[in-house]
């Protein structure tokens, strides 16, 4: 009798993402039986599935890499520490949610559970060593998202962002779908390491590889919202539920740039001298782009989409230099990203209060007297994202551009450095305005600070100080986790 | 007589038929019978490619593409009746607050 060969199996090396989808589940029986009162339970349950995959991911990384599921999945350094940024993203936005959706009434367990089946798409993707793998992943992350957009389904505005996001993001997901299907035609596979065999070896047909590669480039740009594809990303950020921003801006950006540039450096390699132009314009213009329409924003959550669209632009300037230093930087870049970004956001869903409201620049003047410890922690989360020193924004940006200047990209480094000089107009703007001018006339509540938020607070201002004044620890770790791609 | 050619083609032009629909439908159901189709056109360039491979990975990944096609349309009309039941209307050219 002929045998069936059983491929290998080891659930050992998803068992980050099957913690996080039985989280998930438990979180959708926990609304089942919660009362209508007193549900942050399920928001704690939530977070500690969250730091069990944290830990598991840690004891996988001590690995050297290896595949399983017939190549479909493959367990490395790289990978696992993209997957910490999501996580770490996720656990922050569970604590910045609490409060927010309680005032909102949406503190429901399906909220928690979309957030956790998006991070097990992401922690899939990141370490999707096939095409098939990454694609599922995608999926899994954004249809959760496009339902996290539109979650305050009351309000119009959280509606809108959330049609806007779904059609472009399916739109997109068509273009990174052909671009995958005219890849699998001219190379015969879906296996991100025999595509580069293939297309090392020349025997795939070259137009219709090209084509394929330009379609997977396009659906990936929509994805880390590079211009000019990034149409979808000031109308989502802002009309989504803050605290669904926040998160949106860390985990899944991170997760698609480390799709995008495991399958651009693993499977094309040999044709780098080609697409590395067509990222270098992306890059320009993203950086470009962002940071100058972001000077014309009068509303603080647009303001900070445009920054966002600003620095994808920077850690494509990242990938452009590609090599050990391209990567690492990107790496060490996202962890720090996620930090400033998420502390930002968390501020944002204070002072906009009930409904947001209040999320113009007007709105935040005169809060530096009136909440003096909010208004710094503020301050340090823009200073961080202009790059100011010795905020880990600086080393991170200081990084990147270090890369694009050893591997000889100088014009693209100073037009990222000149970038960077605008982004400090408008990140100074808000400080400004909350330290020089007087109150607005109207009488408000105090500003409610949880304790869950304060906690978040107090993780990201240690992590865009910590990081910057004391950043070898982790470069070197970031650099360890290159080496082993 | 068929070739792979014709196939390729006849996917190519659906995906761009797709695409138009897209960019110049302005009812989001039928933005997403469009998108339907885009999906649908990648389908068909897999078979086509793996009949002419022989290989099955091209079938496999269809079947992961209708999977999620199906989650996608479930999600999509969620959003579209939630988008109806506050605004009246399933017009993306008069859904736009979120201008400036």
């Amino acid at each position: 009798m002929a045998s069936i060969p059983v491929p290998d199996i080891s659930l050992g090396a998803i068992a980050p993402e099957i913690t996080l989808a039985l989280t998930a589940v438990v979180a959708l029986m926990l609304e089942v039986f919660a009362e209508k009162k007193g549900r942050d339970h399920i928001a704690y349950i939530s977070l500690v599935g969250v730091i069990v995959a944290c830990f598991i991911t840690f004891r996988l990384a001590g690995d050297p890499s290896w595949t399983t599921f017939s190549g479909l999945y493959v367990v490395d350094r790289f990978g696992q520490f993209f997957k910490l940024i999501c996580l770490l993203g996720t656990g922050m936005t569970i604590l910045v949610s609490v409060k927010y959706n309680k005032d909102e009434g949406i503190d429901n367990g399906e909220y928690y559970a979309l957030l956790l089946f998006a991070t097990s798409g992401m922690l899939f993707m990141v370490s999707g060593s096939d095409m098939i793998t990454i694609f599922m992943g995608l999926e899994v992350m954004s249809i959760s998202l496009y339902a996290l957009a539109g979650y305050t389904r009351k309000r119009a505005r959280s509606n809108e962002a959330s049609v806007k996001y779904f059609i472009l993001g399916s739109l997109s997901t068509a273009f990174l779908l052909y671009g995958i299907a005219l890849i699998y035609g001219s190379t015969g596979s879906t296996q991100i390491d025999i595509i580069a065999k293939a297309v090392s070896s020349g025997s795939g047909v070259e137009a219709v590889l090209d084509l394929g590669i330009v379609m997977l480039m396009i659906g990936f740009a929509f994805k880390v919202s590079a211009v000019p594809f990034h149409m979808w990303t000031p109308d989502v950020y802002q009309g989504a539920p803050t605290p669904v921003t926040a998160f949106m801006s860390a985990g899944p950006k991170a997760a698609a740039f480390a799709a995008f540039f495991r399958v651009f450096n693993v499977a094309f390699p040999s044709l780098q001298a080609d697409w590395w132009v067509i990222i270098w314009i992306l890059a320009v213009a993203t950086m470009t782009v962002g940071n100058v329409i972001a000077l014309l924003q009068n509303d603080v959550k647009r303001m900070l989409a445009y920054s966002s669209i600003a620095h994808a632009g920077y850690i494509l300037v990242g990938f452009v230099a590609g090599g050990a230093l391209g990567s690492s930087a990107i790496m060490y870049y996202m962890l720090v990203y996620t930090f400033m970004n998420i502390g930002a956001f968390a501020i944002v869903t204070v002072v906009g209060r009930k409904g947001e409201e209040k999320t113009k620049f007007s709105d935040f003047t005169g809060l530096g007297y009136r909440y003096p410890l909010m208004a710094v922690a503020l301050v340090i989360f823009l200073f961080s994202l202009a790059g100011i020193p010795p905020t880990a924004g600086f080393v991170g940006k200081f990084y990147i551009f270090m890369a694009a200047l050893k591997h000889g990209y100088v014009y693209l480094a100073v037009i990222g450095v000149v970038n960077s000089v605008i982004s400090i107009f408008y990140y100074l703007r808000l400080s400004v305005m909350m330290y020089m001018q007087d109150e607005p006339g109207e009488d408000l509540p105090p500003l409610v600070f949880a304790p869950s938020l304060i906690a978040v607070m107090i993780v990201a201002i240690y992590g865009s100080l910590w990081l910057g004044i004391m950043p070898a620890g982790y470069i070197s770790f970031a650099q360890s986790a290159f080496l082993a791609l | 007589m068929l070739t792979i050619n014709h196939f390729l083609a006849l996917s190519a032009i659906l995906f761009v038929i797709g695409v138009v629909g897209v960019l110049t439908r302005r009812n989001v159901i039928v933005i997403m019978m469009c998108i339907e189709l885009m999906l649908n056109a990648v389908n068909l360039t897999f078979i086509s490619f793996a009949y002419y491979l022989g290989d099955m990975t091209g079938h496999v990944f269809v079947f992961m593409v209708m999977a999620v096609a199906a989650a996608e349309a479930a999600v999509g009309l969620a959003i579209v009746m939630a988008l109806f039941r506050n605004r009246e209307t399933v017009d993306v050219d008069r859904v736009s607050l979120l201008k400036h």
